[in-house]
């Protein structure tokens, strides 16, 4: 979903010049030869398309050969190791479905142009990716990959198109109580009061967040993963969402006051532990004192 | 006591003196020994409406309590308590206090907490107590009135828990609040102004919460304690039903009296009430509102339910159509009328008219005292089971997001299941039930006919194996029971009629030895003409048979009662 966006806007600013030399070159050039052949004859005008054609080809051809692999020696040498076990990473697992150049195929997988570290990193580290079938909504599983090759991965993809990057320091430095009702503005109407999850339409679900650290919640927000949206830096800053993330944190950890949590569900547990607590040791009860009649 | 009530002379203890000079000033004497004297019959499902009972005294102490640390005030005020992640929060004062209550105040969440499971087990309670009275035909004459004034004390106990839920004003309390506006509003032409009635305006305005408070601790409970007069009173002027039985007719009553026995067993079981409610209360969190935060009419969560009595209502709202019907003009009745505002009416309609639509279809106009096992009264029970799917239906569907959730399905499945449930599954139940009556009838009356399978195998001498039946009475010639069915439980396991070595007594362990128990039985012959004989005299008769009766006829003892119906 969010994959889709950030890959045309993301391409003039990321990789300025090089990528797009080999595709604006012709176009450049043939509107040039076209109004220089306007103004000869009809012979003329025959060889010298040909000689244009020609000469814009074997530009072409030359430029392609010199700037082209250049610019894969660059990456390469940027990143270097980390970008190639990145890349290995990526062909053994992902291709399958996000395409061999990260362009995704139809109907199995998005491409990954431009969705950044961030994406990776929460999908990769929860184990949803990669993904053991096609259904309603990946499932956070056992993660597959060590956390090395999880940022050999971001590299990678990182690298192919940018996009928001995993955050680093400390994601708690924030307000607890700005927090609370942030999450409950933005986050509780799906992920429920205190992040115990909630269903969505048709098998999908805003999952349980008592798993999520703290990088995964803010990613999650950076790339807005299956349902979720986007909270970009415009709708919630850094700060805030560090905020977010502490009083998620904090009300998690906090033991609760009132004994068992049962769940912190609210009345559907409540309910089911009146009837079958409450209500069925009432009737032991009775049982009890009428055997004793 | 008992000398005042029995000594002609004077008394000479303290006590005595003291309990005469009162009655010198209040005549009590004799009115009190007749109603210490009054009987209860005995049987566990009676103890069922006691359990509201103290649910509710436990409700107005733990009330009172909670009274005296509220504010039911919308007044803005910023949080500076002990729950740090809600420091520095724009809220109510109800919610601030209900905070402070639950960190601030000693023994303040405790109290909270024995208050709300006490509201859930009291209308649980009353449920469980209806369908006892349902099932067993006890609303018949002459005790329609009680039923009605039953169902209004069920309709009440819903509605002060739907305006407790709401006190706290915490976001899960104002979600509910919002939807019970939309409810009001929801009901065509006078909607708007009934909305405007209630809460002072437009949603959520600055009274509703103390208009809701002084409905919660005053008006409801006021009511409730009037009608539980009326509904106790009445039970005792119409004197309790008791299930058929030897000795037990329509004009008597066998039990326990009042003082002491049938007193100890209601004061065991209040502590036994109150015992399980603290439990609850300490060791179970309920409705943890500093996890909610406060109300905001921006915010909303997931998995916000009403309290389970209310759920009902929530699930057939879930899986009602949104028809909503457009009528010329500006005027529209929403799709929320219906599963809201129709369904309960009509439901609760049928409920308390249940005993005239009986007596009207059965034409059975006559006074009843013994109850009915459900087995005999198959229509009955078959409805009842099916209203009570009906009803689980809803209420499985008002909580499908937390069911689809917790257990990965669809929550669109969860509402077709929902839909398709509360049409088909209700007559299929009907059915099975209706089936389940007749056959427990027929096996009745094969025991009676043939007596108990004693899983004794004869081969008899042309090679035929038979199993030998123990008779319950004297047989005809031709080895048939003559003893008619009469309402009461028929024994159908050879222990049930002394066939077996008694049972070790004791409910939890033993409390004799069990060696004593088998040379106490070794000293009677045993085998089975011991117990056949036996049976002939004392056919299944409870140990309390016997009991003086009140008023009414003498006992009619052991004699096996014509069918009644």
């Amino acid at each position: 979903m969010s994959t889709t966006n950030p890959q045309s806007d993301a391409q003039p600013d990321d990789v300025p010049g090089r990528a797009h030399s080999r595709r604006s070159r012709p176009a450049a050039g043939t509107p040039a030869a076209a109004a220089r052949s306007r103004r000869l004859s009809k012979a003329r005008r025959r060889v010298a398309n040909v000689a244009g054609l020609m000469a814009a080809l074997v530009l072409t051809g030359a430029l392609y050969s010199t700037l082209a692999p250049a610019h894969a020696e660059e990456a390469e040498a940027a990143t270097g190791d980390e970008y190639e076990a990145g890349r290995e990473i990526y062909e053994n697992s992902c291709i399958t479905c996000h395409g061999e150049n990260l362009e995704g195929v139809d109907g199995r997988g998005p491409s990954l142009i431009g969705v950044g570290g961030a994406s990776v990193y929460f999908q990769v580290h929860t184990g949803r990716m990669p993904l053991v079938r096609q259904a309603e909504q990946g499932p956070d599983k056992p993660v597959v990959f060590s956390e090395e090759q999880i940022d050999q991965l971001i590299t990678y993809v990182q690298a192919n198109g940018g996009g928001p990057a995993v955050p680093s320091g400390d994601l708690r430095d924030g307000d607890l109580a700005l927090g609370g009702e942030l999450f409950r503005l933005n986050c509780a109407s799906c992920h429920n009061f205190v992040g115990e999850g909630g269903a969505l339409s048709s098998g999908k679900y805003a999952p349980d967040l008592g798993d999520a650290d703290d990088v995964e919640i803010y990613t999650a927000m950076l790339s807005g993963p299956e349902n979720m949206p986007v909270f970009g830096d415009n709708q919630l800053t850094p700060e805030e969402k560090r905020s977010i993330i502490n009083y998620i944190q904090t009300v998690k950890e906090m033991p609760d006051p009132g004994g068992a949590g049962i769940g912190r569900m609210g009345p559907v547990a409540e309910g089911l532990v009146i009837w079958l607590v409450g209500v069925s040791a009432l009737m032991f009860g009775i049982f009890w004192m009428g055997s004793k009649a | 006591m008992a000398r005042t009530a029995t000594a002609p002379g004077a008394p000479t203890s303290r006590l005595g003196k003291t309990a005469l000079e009162i009655d010198d000033r209040l005549i009590v004497a004799g009115p009190l020994r007749r109603t210490l004297n009054k009987v209860f019959p005995d049987h566990w499902s009676f103890l069922l409406g006691e359990i509201a009972l103290y649910s509710f005294i436990i409700l107005l102490l733990s009330g009172t309590y909670l009274t005296f640390f509220f504010d039911p005030s919308l007044r803005e005020v910023t949080y500076n308590g002990s729950y740090a992640p809600l420091r520095g929060v724009e809220m109510s004062a109800a919610y601030d206090s209900a905070l402070d209550l639950s960190f601030d105040v000693r023994g303040g969440l405790f109290m909270r907490q024995v208050h709300h499971w006490a509201a859930l087990l009291f209308v649980a309670s009353i449920i469980v107590h209806l369908l006892r009275i349902f099932f067993t035909g006890a609303f018949r004459r002459p005790r329609e009135t009680n039923w009605i004034i039953g169902v209004g004390l069920l309709v009440l106990a819903v509605l002060e828990g739907a305006t407790g839920y709401t006190l706290p004003d915490d976001l899960l309390s104002g979600t509910g609040l919002r939807i019970i506006s939309a409810i009001i509003l929801a009901i065509p032409v006078i909607g708007t102004w009934a909305h405007f009635a209630v809460f002072d305006g437009d949603f959520p305005g600055e009274l509703i919460i103390g208009r809701f408070y002084i409905v919660h601790v005053l008006l409801i409970p006021a009511i409730l304690l009037a009608l539980i007069a009326v509904h106790l009173l009445l039970l005792v002027k119409q004197k309790h039903t008791q299930f058929p039985g030897p000795g037990r007719t329509e004009h008597n009553v066998v039990g326990n009296r009042l003082f002491p026995t049938f007193a100890a067993k209601a004061g065991g079981l209040f502590f036994i009430v109150f015992g399980l409610i603290a439990a609850l209360g300490g060791l179970a969190q309920i409705n943890p509102i500093w996890l909610w935060g406060p109300y905001n009419p921006a915010q909303v969560s997931a998995a916000s339910q009403p309290d389970w009595y209310v759920m009902f209502l929530d699930g057939s709202t879930r899986l009602f159509p949104a028809w909503d019907i457009n009528l010329p003009g500006d005027y529209t009745i929403p799709a929320l009328f219906w599963p809201t505002l129709v369904l309960p009416g009509i439901l609760f309609t049928l409920l308390a008219m249940y005993p005239m639509i009986e007596r009207k279809l059965t034409g059975d106009t006559a006074s009843h005292h013994l109850l009915q096992r459900p087995r005999d009264v198959p229509v009955r029970t078959s409805l009842g089971a099916m209203a009570i799917t009906f009803y689980l239906v809803l209420l499985i569907s008002g909580g499908n997001d937390v069911l689809a959730d917790k257990f990965q399905i669809s929550l669109n499945a969860m509402t077709w299941v929902g839909r398709l449930g509360l049409v088909v599954l209700p007559p299929l139940v009907y059915m099975a039930t209706y089936r389940i009556c007749l056959g427990l009838q027929k096996h009745d009356r094969e025991v009676l006919e043939h007596g108990i399978e004693t899983g004794v195998i004869r081969r008899l001498p042309h090679g035929e194996f038979i199993e030998v039946h123990q008779p319950l009475g004297p047989v005809d010639e031709h080895g048939h029971g003559q003893l008619a069915y009469g309402g009461a439980s028929v024994p159908k396991k050879m222990n049930q009629i002394g066939g077996a070595r008694r049972a070790i007594r004791g409910f939890f362990a033993p409390i004799e030895e069990p060696a004593s128990v088998e040379l106490e039985q070794r000293r009677e012959p045993q085998g089975l003409a011991t117990a056949e004989d036996r049976e002939l005299t004392s056919s299944g008769r409870p140990s309390e048979g016997g009991r003086p009766s009140e008023g009414g006829r003498p006992s009619e003892g052991g004699k096996p009662q014509e069918p009644r119906d």
